[in-house]
Parts: C-alpha cells; structure tokens; sequence
C-alpha cells in the first residue's frame, strides 16, 4: 500500500485533498490478480486506474504455434470458472470456416453442460459477490452446488474443471446415461433446494441491498458504448441474448426467457444471475427431455478421429488417427468472427486462417476487458467500498482478462 | 453452399454487402463476403468517418473487439480489424485497415469509449499508433517492457525471463536461457506442397543442377566410349602394382605400404 501524502495531516492539521492508494494485486476482492491506482478524495473515489495484464500468458500467440486441436485446452484455462463455455466460441469458430455439420445429440450436450457450466459460474460468482459485500455463508451454500457441477463435469469428461470436451466436430465421449438421469435428479431436487435456500438469505437482506442498490447505475447508451455484454447490458434493460438472438446449436429450440434489470444498478446485475440460474436449469431439463440417441461427433474422418475400436481393425481409420493427431486437420482460408453468450458476456473468437493446420491469429474477445475498462466511470463518485461491490457485479476472472 | 454448421445465427447478410459498399463509397478499399462474415477493407485515412457513419446511419451501435494482425511480408504489415455489432439489426460485421509502424491510425475512441483500452491492446501487442487515443499506453504486458510481442518476427520465448534471486532479495530480469531449445514439429504432409527437401533426401537429388538436354548413353560420340577411352584404360596409373614379395621387385614398382614381413617368414615363424 503507498500512500503519497506530502505532509502528514496529524502533524501539520492541514487537510490532504486527494491521494491514491494501491487496490491489490494481491487483494482478496480483486478476484484475481487485478491492481487498481484508486484516486481518492476522503473514502470519495475520483479516479480509477485498472491495471490489467498480471496474469497475461500469450495465449494467443501459443495458439499460432500449435495445431487447431492442440490450441483447444487453452479455452479451459481463460475463463477457469466457466471452461465449456470458452472451448463452445472456438470449436463453433473452426465448425463455421470448414462448414461442418455437428450431429444432433452433440449439439444437445453441449447446450447441457454450456448452461451447467453456466449455473457453475453463477454459483462462484453470486457468492463472491456476496462475501465481498460481508456474507459468509451463502458462498459456502453455493460453493456445495458448485460441486455438483464439477463432478458432473468430472463424469462426463474425466477432469472438474479443464474438460476439453469440445471437440470440432461435436464432443470428445459420450455421456453415460446414468449421468443423464442423475443430472435430471440433481435439477430437481438439490439444485433448487440449495440455491433457493441461499437466495432466501441474500435477496431481500436488509445490509446487502445498501450496499448494491443504486451502485454503479450505467444508462443504456453508456451500457452500449462501453462494450458492454451479458448480465452487464442486461440489467441495464437491453433485452440482448445471443442465446435468443443469434442461436447456436439447439439454442434456438430452447424455450427460455431473458432477465432484464430496471435499475442497472449492482443488485440488478446479480439479480439477472441469479434469474438466469433458474433459465438454465430450465434449459437443461429440455435437453435432458429431447436428447436423441445418435453419434456424438461428425462422422467427417478428415476431422472427427475415428473411434478406438475401429482403429483395431481398420487401416484407413489408423491412418486418420495418425494424421489427425500428427499433422492435425487443415482449415480453409479466411477469417471469421464467432461469439457466443458466455456466462459473463460475449465471448468471441476471431480466426484468421491460411489454409494450413495452424490457425494463423486467434484472437480471443474477453468479456471483462471492456467491463473492467469502464470501472472508472462506474465508481466515480461512490465510496471505496463500493468498488469491491462494483467489481463483483461485473464477474471478472483474470484467466480471461489478461489471457 | 449451403450452411451446415451451428454456428450463431444472426439476421441475413440480403444485400448488406452492397448497400453498406454504396453507402462507403470512396471510403471502401474492398468488400468481401467469404465464410458468412462480411469483410470491408477501408482506406485508414476515413477510417473514423467509415466507422461513425456505420454506427449513425447503419445501427452497428457496438464495438465488441479491435483485434491486430501481422502478415510481415506485406509493405503495410499490420492490419486492425473492428469487429461491429447491431443490437437492432441483430446483424454484425468486420471492418478493417491497413497500417505499419510509421502510419498511425486514427482512434475510434471519439465514437467509442470502449475504443480506449483495445486500442491499447493492439499498440502494446503489435506497436500500431493510434493518432488521437490520449492514453496510449502498454496494457498487457510488463512495466518496462520493450517490443511487441505478438508480431510474427518476436520469438515465442521473449527474450527476458524472471526469477526470485535468494541473494538479491527480489525479482530479477535475466536473458531467456532455455535448457532444450523449443521444438517446432512439422507434421505438414511433404507430398502436399513442402518447399523444402526431407532429411535424407538430399543423397538421392542429384548435386548439381539438371542440364536442358541430358547426357545419354546411346551413342559412342556422346558417352566417350570407344578406342581413345579403351586405351586410356589400359595405361597404368603408376609404372606397375605394389610388389607383394620385397626380393621379386618388377622394375620401377613402388614401395609395399605394408610393413608385415613376407608369408614365408611367418610360416616358419609358427613352425619354430
């Protein structure tokens, strides 16, 4: 902590009008690895200066150096609270510049555990945004559904949280179906029961509604010039979904409604969360109720490996094998822009590719980026510990931040 | 063709491409429509004016990514590419520009403030100038940093690494020493268009370069066979062979290069 104070005020009883402070890197409400130069006037904050890029790792330019399949467990570790949905913009991406058909029960499963993936992250969210503004125990109430969700992610894919279970072409394995019927169970029974049990405590508590109601109040022209995605623009009252709007997969057999805030305040935006919670679960109760039996992976052997047992017994799925996870699959040339609705906003993948098996640049649109930019403008004015309510609203995970 | 993927689906690109083409007219480098994007190529000089007039009058209200590409072979090498969203139109496409070092482009962060912090990202990544943006500084990278890490000429190691010094107490820099130098596999199909020779293949490819006409073999004038090259066969290189006996000496023929002593010798040697 570096306090820049010309002369102290206890010895001189002059006043000091403004100084600045330090706000992490190492700060339990930073969510990460987030330093922020707070200006302040009193406990007044008058200027923000985010300082993002501790945790940057080149993923981007690691991903020009491996072949498409290879780059795919990077997604898993942007956004390490919610991995599926990272790994969904870039396997639709490369699906997109090869036009590839994805087989339907594929589609089905990865709109089920992108909205698990969903609930998991509004689960670590919602808590931490609780602890932040002073409770305890709803985050370890959350954190009990939260793994759940792992361990259905550990069933499907063998790993809780780094699943790397998209694959282009559809998903890596099949589900077995005792995870079907148990995760069908689990959105019955202990899902609401647990969540509504820890929203009973949050959402009409006296103490946490004064620290977020009329915090942070983003109009919509603002919420729109600033970049804004998600939860983010949603409580600001825009209706947008990419989900409703731009349908990937089955999305656009789903029948589910889109939260909107009134106020765009922190407590609508964690309301929306909280609200969306529910919409998943509802969407996951379709999938589960219209899955199709049928092949999990597109059929397309210049892509999709073949299965272990055919290589027994087969040459040419030997040398598929071979190929694909040697030189890996070659992509068209050209550039596309693929976003999808992630758990914190739009999450887009930009893919540029020169026809080889690399992909030549792949930028990766974070979501926090352009809502932590707006950080300034949203605390100016309100009090320093607004700003730990402000930046748990705003869902930020650095992993995806600072790539 | 048709559209097979899942990808998002957002409204029609019908005639998009043409009215926004009209409506940029000298403004617009080219317009391309290629894996279901719509692509604008605007000159950098009205890049700001293509930008505002695509957000005032064409509802792309949302800037969602500035992202930079480097293509070095290029004489304008870095391209920054805008990626445009309509909320109401529910319709997005990409705008982009060329530029290099010396060649700032104009700063859309009079149209966006979100502009601010991607702009940051493409000057640290790539080292683009944007003309206009006040606080143009790294974003990503290290205090002190030097270079541009995302160019395609910057090594995927960097060239500084850091690590607690027990005796200094505190973080030092240090050149990158790498204890395996990085391996870059090359797994590409070498009958697909390799433009180097395998390992191993240089000893079959001949070693100097292929005449227009080859040498045959058919005629005695062109292969050199015959009476002068019969006769050049026969001459001896020296006078006679090395003599295997040292006391039976042909006249003129050279020294034994080996020293053993004659067969006889040996004979007797293993007798005795």
């Amino acid at each position: 902590m570096s306090m820049q104070l010309e002369k102290s005020p206890t010895t001189t009883g002059e006043v000091v009008d403004n100084y600045t402070i330090n706000f992490g890197p190492q700060h339990p409400a930073a969510h990460g690895v987030l330093r922020m130069v707070l200006e302040l006037d009193g406990e007044v904050i008058e200027r923000v200066d985010p300082h993002v890029g501790l945790l940057h790792r080149g993923t981007e330019k690691l991903i020009e150096h491996k072949t498409y399949l290879q780059a795919l467990p990077y997604f898993d570790r942007l956004d390490y609270c919610s991995p599926l949905c990272m790994e969904h913009s870039y396997v639709l991406a490369i699906e997109k510049m090869l036009n590839l058909e994805v087989p339907l029960r594929a589609q089905y499963l990865r709109v089920l555990f992108a909205e698990l993936t969903r609930i998991c992250n509004h689960m670590l969210n919602i808590g931490s945004h609780v602890m932040d503004v002073g409770a305890m125990t709803p985050n370890l109430w959350l954190f009990e559904i939260r793994e759940d969700c792992l361990n259905f992610f550990e069933r499907a894919s063998g790993a809780r949280m780094h699943s790397a279970w998209f694959r282009p072409g559809g998903v890596h394995q099949d589900v077995p179906l005792k995870l079907l019927a148990d995760m069908s169970h689990w959105l019955d029974t202990r899902l609401p029961e647990l969540f509504e049990d820890a929203m009973s405590l949050v959402v009409d508590n006296r103490i946490f509604k004064q620290r977020n109601v009329d915090i942070a109040v983003v109009s919509r022209d603002d919420a729109v010039r600033w970049g804004f995605s998600g939860p983010m623009i949603r409580a600001a009252g825009i209706p947008w979904d990419i989900r409703k709007s731009q349908p990937y997969d089955v999305y656009d057999r789903m029948d589910f409604e889109i939260p909107v805030g009134t106020n765009s305040d922190c407590y609508d935006r964690m309301m929306v969360r909280v609200e969306e919670v529910r919409q998943s679960a509802k969407i996951m109760k379709q999938c589960l109720a219209e899955i199709p039996e049928g092949p999990i992976a597109s059929d397309d052997r210049k892509i999709v490996p073949p299965k272990r047992a055919e290589m027994k017994s087969s040459m040419e799925s030997l040398i598929h094998h071979f190929k694909l996870y040697t030189e890996g699959f070659h992509v068209p040339a050209g550039e596309v822009y693929v976003a999808t609705e992630s758990p914190k906003g739009e999450f887009g993948v930009y893919l540029v590719s020169d026809g080889t098996n690399k992909p030549y640049r792949c930028k990766i649109r974070p979501t926090a980026f352009s809502h932590l930019q707006a950080m300034d403008f949203m605390c100016k004015g309100h009090m320093l510990p607004d700003a730990t309510a402000i930046l748990g609203a705003i869902d930020v995970v650095f992993g995806e931040c600072d790539r | 063709m048709p559209v097979l993927h899942s990808a998002p689906r957002h409204a029609p690109h019908d005639g998009v491409r043409d009215t926004l083409s009209t409506a940029l007219g000298t403004m617009l480098v080219a317009a391309k429509e290629e894996h279901g994007e719509i692509v604008l190529s605007v000159a950098r000089d009205s890049l700001e004016d293509a930008l505002r007039l695509l957000r005032d009058e064409h509802e792309y209200q949302q800037l969602m990514e500035i992202a930079g590409v480097d293509y070095p072979s290029r004489p304008e090498r870095f391209e920054v590419v805008y990626m445009l969203l309509s909320l109401t139109k529910n319709h997005r496409i990409i705008v982009k520009t060329t530029a290099s070092e010396a060649t700032p482009v104009p700063t859309a962060t009079r149209l966006w403030p979100v502009a601010g912090w991607l702009e940051r990202e493409v000057f640290d990544m790539y080292g683009v100038v944007f003309a206009g943006n006040q606080d143009l500084r790294r974003i990503l990278t290290d205090y002190g940093f030097e270079g541009h890490p995302f160019r395609k000429d910057f090594p995927l190691t960097g060239y500084q690494e850091l690590r607690y010094s027990e005796e200094d107490k505190r973080v030092v820099y240090e050149p990158v020493k790498l204890a395996q130098d990085f391996r870059s596999f090359d797994f590409m199909s070498p009958w697909e268009g390799a433009d180097y020779v395998l390992p191993g293949d240089e000893k079959v490819a001949p070693a100097t370069p292929p005449v227009d006409e080859p040498t045959t073999t058919g005629k005695k004038g062109v292969s050199g066979a015959g009476e002068p090259t019969d006769s050049k066969a026969e001459e001896k290189a020296s006078a006679a062979a090395p003599a295997k006996d040292s006391s039976v000496r042909e006249k003129d023929a050279p020294d034994a290069t080996d020293s053993s002593p004659p067969q006889d010798a040996t004979k007797k040697g293993g007798e005795a």
